[in-house]
């Protein structure tokens, strides 16, 4: 480690520390709010956000006509029947909804850590989490195959005089995810709110003006308004996350509960959310590094940010690895010998490849390489890098739900799973609504928050001086 | 409520955050109450230097989550045991432990709306008009990188000559005197 290998009068690193900056040096509170606000408050749209807003809205509109579909025919045109009655959705849900928690992680737990680093990444890191519940949400509703009837899993009085039933992890679900999807978005909203404020005083346009001005809720920056406001921001950040643990926890209860060999274990919970902290910063990765590359933000988005992001990717994906060994572990451990079957198959059955994939993205490649520091700070090798654990990490639930029920406890009811064209629509559709409201995010919204930018800036330190001129 | 015509109150600009809590601290110290900084991040240190030390906010979030919590557990507990009881395996109707579960949710949603709400409405805002958006350099310096310390009308000790002399004194960027 240390400096060694880079050159030693790089501006960009701290003398002090060896470390790269957080914020490269000679920016001003009003060069960064320039900087930030500039990319929204400008009429002119890049013709490369345009061409990338008709992919993903060609996209979006593949994942209408795959659901429209699915709306008419029934989840008949989908690949799941017996043995494999949880398919793509539900492989989906649990990878959406795993990259939504770094942005959780991200604003919530590196908050209470006072990780000051994480000021830059956290505000679209947080739209990738709101946009990814989006994605997440629809799959349990559309698996249903009557999404119309949805709403029978909320304890609402009907005329059938029926009840949820409460003692079900699907039940359980309702709530996390329903919980989570709204506590993001008022975290996501409420650190926003002082940004807007900014936004209104710098816009020269009369209709952003108004819209910004009505969404600030009239913010003026007031000390007592800030110290209620930095509060709440410790609270919201404080009940995320335990939040933000509990979905995960939840989500694995729905497999663990079941008496399957596969899914019928204790480690599920920490694994689960370990492989969601792992998945969400390989996209936050995939998503921060275009975006400083196009809007120019390398003096805010540093290498050191591309580092620390390494470093999380590195530690989780061990106990990821954990997790894996464990199964194996216990698979022998607990001389089952459907948990043993169940474990060779998974490995060396016809589906074994899957499970190749899977060790060979998350664990082989990463895992070893990650340990360098050069390569750490290699923009297009991180870049590769989150691609591949963002595979590894889809492939880590196919193998979770595919696997563990393509061969059960009866030989006579084997099968195997061979996902349809509607399968992958649907998917790559979700992919395309990801993109496409990403996209709208960045062009309409402040994506770094200014005033915690502000706040790392050397002018912010208010010195010793200044309190014994004041004569208390 | 007071009157909406006249004076609101003079308002000195300043370059620094040092230069904006030392004139706030002086200014608490010289008996002013009725006055407030606006800086474009949060500045501990002019909170406290005007006497804001404490907030409402944590109590509201607690009962909030609180409310949340009981609401739920004793939901679930009428559905399940009452409205609608079903057997599930044998297991007894009133089975807590799987309460927790969604309970828990529960105290989280509504802490965290409580603590998102109740901030705001402490805060009394939506507040889109504000007297203070009359002054020409508040906007565009507040929210970005001036710092600001207004001596509101309202305190007694408030004459606009003398104030804007006294504040003058601080060697502010400039006083401007906003009207309502």
């Amino acid at each position: 480690m240390g400096t060694t290998d880079l050159k030693p009068n790089d501006p960009a690193i701290d003398p002090a520390t060896g470390e790269y900056r957080v914020i490269a040096p000679g920016q001003t509170f009003r060069s960064i709010t320039e900087k930030i606000a500039g990319i929204v408050l400008t009429p002119t749209t890049p013709l490369g956000w345009l061409a990338l807003f008709g992919v993903a809205g060609a996209g979006a509109t593949m994942l209408l006509v795959a659901v429209t579909w699915l709306f008419l025919k029934g989840t008949g045109i989908w690949a799941v029947t017996q043995p494999v009655a949880w398919g793509f959705a539900i492989i989906n849900f649990v990878w959406w909804i795993g990259i939504g928690h770094a942005g959780t992680l991200i604003s919530a737990i590196l908050l209470l850590f006072k990780q000051g680093w994480r000021n830059s990444i956290n505000r679209f890191a947080e739209a990738m989490t709101i946009f990814a519940v989006v994605c997440a949400g629809m799959f349990p509703l559309i698996h249903t195959g009557r999404p119309w009837l949805a709403y029978w899993m909320l304890p609402v009085p009907l005329t059938m005089n029926v009840w949820p039933q409460f003692r079900s992890p699907l039940m359980w679900d309702v709530f996390a995810v329903s919980t989570y999807a709204t506590i993001s978005v008022v975290f996501w909203y409420i650190g926003m709110v002082p940004d807007f404020g900014t936004m209104r005083d710098r816009s020269q346009n009369k209709v952003a003006q108004y819209l910004y001005g009505l969404a600030s809720l009239g913010w003026r920056g007031s000390v007592r308004h800030w110290m209620r406001y930095e509060t709440a921001s410790l609270l919201l950040a404080g009940l995320a996350t335990p939040l933000v643990l509990s979905v995960h926890t939840v989500i694995s209860f729905d497999f663990a509960v079941a008496i399957l060999p596969g899914w019928h274990t204790t480690i599920f919970p920490p694994y689960f959310v370990a492989g969601a902290i792992y998945s969400g910063f390989a996209m936050v990765l995939t998503l921060a590094i275009p975006l400083r590359k196009f809007y120019h933000l390398e003096a805010l988005v540093t290498e050191r940010h591309i580092d620390n992001m390494g470093k999380v990717l590195l530690a989780t994906g061990f106990i990821v690895a954990y997790g894996y060994g464990m199964e194996i572990f216990m698979s022998w451990y607990s001389a089952s010998h459907w948990e043993a079957f169940m474990m060779w198959n998974r490995m060396f059955g016809p589906m074994g490849w899957s499970y190749l994939v899977l060790v060979t993205c998350n664990l082989a490649i990463p895992l070893t390489t990650l340990w360098s520091r050069k390569l750490r700070t290699s923009i297009s090798y991180m870049f590769f890098i989150s691609i591949l654990v963002n595979t590894g990490m889809w492939f880590e639930r196919f193998v979770i739900i595919v696997t563990s029920l393509y061969r059960d406890f009866l030989p006579s009811s084997w099968g195997t799973y061979r996902a349809t064209k509607w399968d992958y629509m649907t998917y790559v559709g979700t992919l395309g609504l990801f993109t496409a409201l990403f996209l709208l995010f960045v062009r309409f919204l402040p994506m770094i928050p200014m005033s915690e930018i502000r706040m790392m800036l050397p002018g912010a330190k208010i010195t010793a001086k200044t309190t014994a001129e004041a004569g208390d | 409520m007071p009157p909406r015509e006249g004076t609101y109150g003079l308002l000195a600009e300043f370059d620094t955050p040092g230069d904006l809590v030392r004139a706030a601290r002086q200014a608490r110290l010289d008996g002013w109450r009725r006055l407030d900084c606006y800086t474009p991040y949060p500045v501990e240190e002019a909170a406290e230097a005007i006497g804001f030390h404490r907030n409402k906010v944590p109590l509201v979030t607690l009962v909030g989550g609180l409310m949340g919590l009981v609401a739920m557990f004793l939901l679930e507990m009428w559905i399940s045991v009452l409205a609608y009881p079903l057997n599930i395996g044998g297991r007894p109707t009133y089975s807590w432990p799987a309460f927790i579960v969604p309970a828990f949710e529960w105290t989280i949603l509504f802490a965290g709306l409580s603590a998102a709400f109740g901030m705001l409405a402490l805060n009394g805002l939506p507040t889109l008009y504000h007297p203070l958006f009359n002054a020409p350099n508040f906007r565009d310096g507040a929210t970005t990188d001036k710092f600001f310390l207004c001596l509101e009308a309202l305190d007694p000790k408030f004459d606009l000559v003398e104030t804007r002399a006294y504040l003058t004194s601080f060697q502010p960027v400039s006083v401007v005197e906003v009207e309502y």
